[in-house]
C-alpha cells in the first residue's frame, strides 16, 4: 500500500517552474505574435478575414522596395563582414599580431556599442555639417555621403564584423593543427590547404556568424531609421506604418511585422538545415601554431586590422569628445565644458533613471528565469523543455519592433492594460534578452558535472537544497557572463523601447535618438557617452571576471 | 618507390630544452621499424622532424640517397597516419583517400580505381560515401590508412595511430596494420609509448630515453638480451638485483648476489666493482637452494601464477612460475630459496652499462 502511495505522482517544485515559465511565455510571446498574425489577416478597408495587407504589400512599390533594400542591405552587409571578418580572424589567430588580446576586446567592444552610435558618430563625421566632411569641402573634395544605402551598409560593416571574427576565429582556434599537417603531407600547397581543409572545415562557423549578421541587419532600426534619409527599410517602414503622425496603419504594420519575422524565420530555416548538420565537432589535440612574423612583415599584417579595428572603435572615440563640445544652435563651437551633461541632467534625468531601473529590475528577473530555465534545458530534458527551448530562443528571431507592436496590440485593451506603464518596458526587455543568459547558462551547465549534484544528495541533502546550495552556486559564472550581455543590451535597447514608451517611461536610447533628429548634437553625444562608459566598464568587470574568456556568441 | 631512410646525428631543441641529442638510425628498405619510448622521449619529434613539420637543429635526414632536410613537408613524399587520424570532416571516405592523389594532380579516371583499391585492401568499399562523422573509431583508421599509402609514399609514418581505440580493437587493428605494411613493402616508421605494441608489430624497435636512443633491435633481442637496466625495465618486468662482479678478463665472472648467491655469469670485458643484474620474473625460478626469502602472496592468473617473494634484506620480488610447468603449490609466508640460469639474465656494471654477453 505505501508503494502505492509513493509511486503517485506529486507536483514537485520543478512542475511549477516548468509551469509557470510556460504560461509567462504564452502570456507575453505567444499571445502578442498571435495578436499580430491575426491583425495582419484584417483590414480597416476591407469586411473580415483578408490578404489585403499582403496584396498591397506586393503590389505597391513603397511597401515592397523595403523588402528588396532590406534584403539588398542584408546580403550585403553579409558579404562585406565576412570580407573584413574572415581575414581578420586567420590573420590573429595565426601570426604574431602585436596587441592581439587588445584587439579581440576592442573587437569586442565595437560590437557591444549601443547599435545606433555608430550612425549618429559617422553622421558627425561625414553628414552634411560633419567634421571630415568640411575637411574634405576645404581641401575641395566631396566627401563621400554617409547617408543612404551605402552610408548603411559601412555603418553596418563597422558594427557587425566582429559576429564573423568572433565566430570564425572560435573556430581556427579549435580546428586541430593534423588536420593542417595532413593536407601537408599529402602534398598540398599552403594555399591549396587553405582553400580545401581550412575553410572548407570552418565555413560553418563562418555562417554561423554571418547568419548573426543577416539577423542584426534585417531587425535593426536605429542605424537605417538615422542614415536611410529615404531609403526605407522594413523596421523603418513598420515603426512609420505604426506611429508616423498621419495615417498610421496597425493592420498593415502587423503585416509587416509577419513578413520581417517570416524572413528570419526562413534564415533560422536555413540555419538548422545547412549549417548545423556540418558542425564538425573537433578534438583538439595539438592547438594551431601561431607563425612568427618579422620586421615589414609583421607590420603591413598587423597595419590594415589596426585600421579596421580603430575605425570600429573610432565612433564611440567621437561622441565622448562630442559630449564635451558646447555649441550654439547654427552649431558653432562655444566652448568645452560640462553644459550638454547640465542639460540632460535636467531635462532628461527621468530617462537616465529610467534606463538603469528598467535594466535592473529585467536583469534580476532574468539571472532567476535564466538560472530556473538553463536548469530545465539541461537536466529535465523532455517534450516541454524543449518546447520552452523553442518558446526562449523565439524573441531571438523577432525584431524589437516587431515585438513591440505585438506587445501594444496585445495589451491595450482590457483585461491586461499594461501600454504606457513601465512594467511593459521591463517585461520587453526580460523576453527579449533573456536568451543570452540561458545560453551561456546552458552551455555552461552542459559541462558541468551532473554526479556532483547526485553526490550531494547521496550525502543526505534533499534534491531542492542540493539546487540552490550547489548546482544554482556552481551555474553563477555561466549565468553571469550570459547576463552582463542582456544587461549590456537592455540599457542600449531601442528598438522595442521606442514603439513602447510613453512620457514617463523614456528611456536614454529614445532620448538620443529625438536628440538626433532634433539635430541636438551635444546632448545626444552625452547621453550615448553614458551608455558607451556603462557599456565599457560592465564589458571590463566581466573580463576581468573571466579572465578574458567571456563568450560572445 | 620504398626508400631506405638514414638519419645522422639529429639534433631538437627547444629553447634551452634539448628534445633530441644527436640520434641516428639506418631504417632498411621495406622495414617496420618503432620507436618506442614513455612520453617526452623524443620519439614523436622525430617523427615529425622526418614527415618536416618539426625543424630540424642539427644532423642529415636521407631517403635512399637523397638529403631531405630542406624540403619542404607536402613535397616530402611521405605517407603519414596521424593519433587523431585527422580525417577531413567535410569529405566523404572517398574524398578523403582522393585527396593526396588531387594534390599530384592525378586525371580523375586514374583516381577513382587506385581509391577503390585502397578502400578494398583496408575492407571499408562498403563506407565509400559515409562523412566521417559516421564512422567508428575502427573505421576511421582504416580511412586514415588508405588515405596515407594510396599515394603509394616513399616511407609511411604513424604516430601512435592505436592509442584512440579500445583494447580489443587495437590488437584486431595492429594485425591490420602489420599486414598491410608487409604487402605493400613500404617502409614504415612508427611510434608508440605501448612496449607489448611495439614488439608484435616491429621487425626492429628503437627505445628512446630523454632523446637518446638506449637500444636498437629486434623486438626478441630487446626483450631477451636489454642493453641496460631502462630498456629493461622498460620492456616487459624486470627484478633488479645488485651484486658485486670480479671480472678480471672477458669471459667468465664471479657475481656475488647479497652474499647469498654466488654465480658465474659469461662477460664481455673486465670490470671488477658494484654490478647490477636484471631477470624477467619468469627467468626466476624455485630452487633448492638460492637467495632465501619468503612467499608474500601469489596471484593466480591461469596460464601463470605471479608470486611475490621477499628477501632477507627486505627486497620484493615478482616470480612467475607456468601453470603447466608445476604441479606445487606455494602458500602465503613459506620459505623459499631462488635460483636463475646465469647465461639467461642481463648483467651491467657501475655505469649501467652491459656486461653479460
Amino acid at each position: 500500500m505505501n508503494k502505492r502511495l509513493g509511486s503517485r505522482w506529486k507536483p514537485d517544485f520543478w512542475f511549477f517552474t516548468k509551469l509557470f515559465v510556460i504560461l509567462a511565455m504564452c502570456l507575453f510571446i505567444v499571445y502578442p505574435f498571435y495578436t499580430i498574425i491575426t491583425k495582419s489577416v484584417f483590414s480597416s478597408k476591407v469586411e473580415g478575414v483578408t490578404l489585403y495587407n499582403f496584396k498591397r504589400f506586393f503590389s505597391k512599390p513603397y511597401y515592397y522596395q523595403a523588402l528588396l533594400r532590406s534584403m539588398v542591405v542584408c546580403f550585403a552587409t553579409v558579404l562585406t563582414t565576412t570580407l573584413v571578418g574572415v581575414p581578420i580572424a586567420y590573420l590573429i589567430t595565426r601570426y604574431n599580431i602585436p596587441g592581439k588580446k587588445i584587439l579581440h576586446i576592442f573587437i569586442i567592444m565595437s560590437l557591444m556599442s549601443p547599435p545606433f552610435i555608430g550612425a549618429y558618430s559617422w553622421i558627425i563625421l561625414l553628414g552634411r555639417a560633419g567634421l571630415l566632411a568640411k575637411l574634405f569641402a576645404k581641401i575641395g573634395l566631396t566627401a563621400p555621403t554617409i547617408y543612404g544605402r551605402g552610408g548603411i551598409i559601412f555603418v553596418f560593416t563597422l558594427h557587425l564584423f566582429p559576429y564573423v571574427y568572433l565566430y570564425t576565429s572560435g573556430a581556427m582556434n579549435s580546428i586541430d593543427s593534423s588536420l593542417e599537417e595532413a593536407s601537408e603531407n599529402l602534398g598540398m600547397n599552403k594555399l591549396r590547404r587553405i582553400w580545401t581543409v581550412t575553410l572548407p572545415v570552418i565555413l560553418p562557423s563562418i555562417l554561423a556568424g554571418c547568419i548573426m549578421v543577416f539577423m542584426t541587419c534585417l531587425a535593426d532600426f536605429g542605424t537605417p531609421m538615422l542614415l536611410g534619409e529615404g531609403y526605407t527599410v522594413l523596421p523603418v517602414l513598420v515603426y512609420n506604418e505604426y506611429m508616423s503622425e498621419s495615417a498610421t496603419d496597425p493592420y498593415m504594420a502587423s503585416a509587416l511585422s509577419v513578413i520581417i519575422v517570416f524572413c528570419s524565420l526562413a534564415m533560422l530555416g536555413f540555419q538548422k538545415l545547412v549549417v548545423e548538420k556540418r558542425n564538425y565537432t573537433m578534438s583538439s589535440l595539438r592547438p594551431p601554431q601561431e607563425t612568427e612574423l618579422h620586421g615589414v612583415k609583421r607590420f603591413l599584417v598587423s597595419l590594415p586590422i589596426y585600421l579596421v579595428v580603430g575605425l570600429a572603435f573610432l565612433p564611440q572615440i567621437v561622441v565622448v569628445c562630442q559630449s564635451f563640445i558646447e555649441r550654439s544652435f547654427s552649431g558653432m563651437v562655444k566652448g568645452i565644458n560640462l553644459n550638454n551633461y547640465r542639460t540632460i541632467m535636467s531635462r532628461l534625468g527621468r530617462n537616465i533613471r529610467n534606463t538603469y531601473v528598467f535594466s535592473i529590475v529585467a536583469i534580476v528577473f532574468i539571472i532567476v528565469i535564466g538560472i530556473l530555465v538553463s536548469y530545465i534545458l539541461v537536466r529535465k530534458k523532455g517534450k516541454v523543455a524543449s518546447l520552452i527551448d523553442t518558446l526562449i530562443m523565439f524573441p531571438y528571431v523577432i525584431p524589437g519592433s516587431v515585438l513591440g507592436i505585438g506587445l501594444i496590440v496585445a495589451f491595450n485593451r482590457k483585461p491586461l492594460v499594461l501600454v504606457g506603464t513601465s512594467a511593459i518596458m521591463i517585461i520587453s526587455y526580460i523576453i527579449r534578452k533573456l536568451p543570452y543568459t540561458v545560453r551561456s547558462g546552458s552551455a555552461f551547465l552542459y559541462q558541468m558535472d551532473p554526479f556532483i549534484e547526485e553526490a550531494s544528495i547521496n550525502l543526505g541533502v534533499s534534491p531542492m537544497k542540493t539546487f540552490f546550495t550547489v548546482t544554482a552556486r556552481m551555474m553563477l559564472p555561466g549565468i553571469m557572463s550570459g547576463a552582463v550581455l542582456s544587461w549590456i543590451t537592455c540599457i542600449n535597447e531601442l528598438s522595442s523601447s521606442i514603439m513602447l514608451y510613453s512620457g514617463k517611461t523614456s528611456t536614454i536610447a529614445v532620448a538620443i535618438y529625438q536628440e538626433v533628429v532634433r539635430m541636438s548634437d551635444g546632448t545626444a553625444a552625452a547621453l550615448a557617452t553614458i551608455l558607451t562608459v556603462t557599456t565599457i566598464i560592465s564589458l571590463v568587470i566581466v573580463f576581468r571576471a573571466t579572465k578574458g574568456k567571456v563568450k560572445i556568441v | 618507390m620504398s626508400n631506405r631512410v638514414i638519419i645522422k646525428d639529429a639534433v631538437k631543441r627547444y629553447g634551452d630544452f634539448t628534445a633530441l641529442n644527436g640520434v641516428s638510425l639506418d631504417i632498411q628498405e621495406g622495414e617496420f621499424f618503432t620507436l618506442l619510448g614513455p612520453s617526452g622521449c623524443g620519439k614523436t619529434t622525430l617523427l615529425r622532424m622526418i614527415a618536416g613539420f618539426n625543424s630540424i637543429e642539427g644532423g642529415d635526414f636521407y631517403f635512399g640517397d637523397k638529403r631531405i632536410n630542406d624540403v619542404p613537408a607536402h613535397k616530402r613524399d611521405i605517407g603519414m597516419v596521424f593519433q587523431n587520424y585527422a580525417i577531413f570532416p567535410h569529405l566523404t571516405v572517398r574524398e578523403n583517400v582522393a585527396y593526396g592523389l588531387k594534390a599530384r594532380k592525378m586525371p580523375a579516371k586514374e583516381i577513382k580505381p587506385k581509391v577503390d583499391e585502397a578502400l578494398e585492401l583496408v575492407q571499408i568499399s562498403h563506407l565509400a560515401d559515409r562523412k566521417p562523422n559516421e564512422l567508428s573509431g575502427g573505421q576511421q583508421q582504416r580511412v586514415a590508412l588508405a588515405r596515407a599509402f594510396v599515394i603509394e609514399p616513399s616511407v609511411l609514418l604513424m604516430d601512435e595511430p592505436l592509442s584512440n581505440l579500445d583494447a580489443k580493437l587495437r590488437v584486431q587493428m595492429r594485425s591490420v596494420i602489420k599486414k598491410l605494411q608487409r604487402r605493400l613493402g613500404i617502409t614504415t616508421i612508427y611510434v608508440t609509448h605501448d612496449q607489448e605494441e611495439a614488439l608484435a608489430i616491429s621487425d626492429r624497435i628503437a627505445v628512446m630515453k630523454e632523446g637518446h636512443i638506449m637500444q636498437i633491435g629486434t623486438p626478441r633481442e630487446i626483450y631477451a638480451k636489454p642493453q641496460n637496466p631502462f630498456v629493461a625495465g622498460f620492456i616487459g618486468v624486470s627484478n633488479f638485483l645488485d651484486c658485486e662482479v670480479k671480472a678480471p678478463a672477458a669471459g667468465d665472472a664471479a657475481v656475488s648476489i647479497k652474499g647469498e648467491l654466488d654465480i658465474t655469469v659469461p662477460v664481455r670485458r673486465a670490470y671488477t666493482g658494484k654490478g647490477k643484474i636484471s631477470a624477467r620474473p619468469e627467468q626466476l625460478f624455485f630452487s633448492e637452494s638460492g637467495m632465501p626469502g619468503t612467499v608474500l602472496f601469489s596471484t593466480f592468473l591461469g596460464d601463470f601464477i605471479e608470486h611475490e617473494v621477499q628477501l632477507n634484506d627486505g627486497q620484493n620480488l615478482i616470480v612467475n612460475e607456468y601453470t603447466k610447468d608445476t604441479t606445487e603449490v606455494h602458500s602465503d609466508g613459506e620459505k623459499v630459496h631462488l635460483s636463475f640460469d646465469p647465461t639467461r639474465i642481463s648483467l651491467y656494471d657501475e655505469s649501467e652499462e652491459v656486461l653479460s654477453l
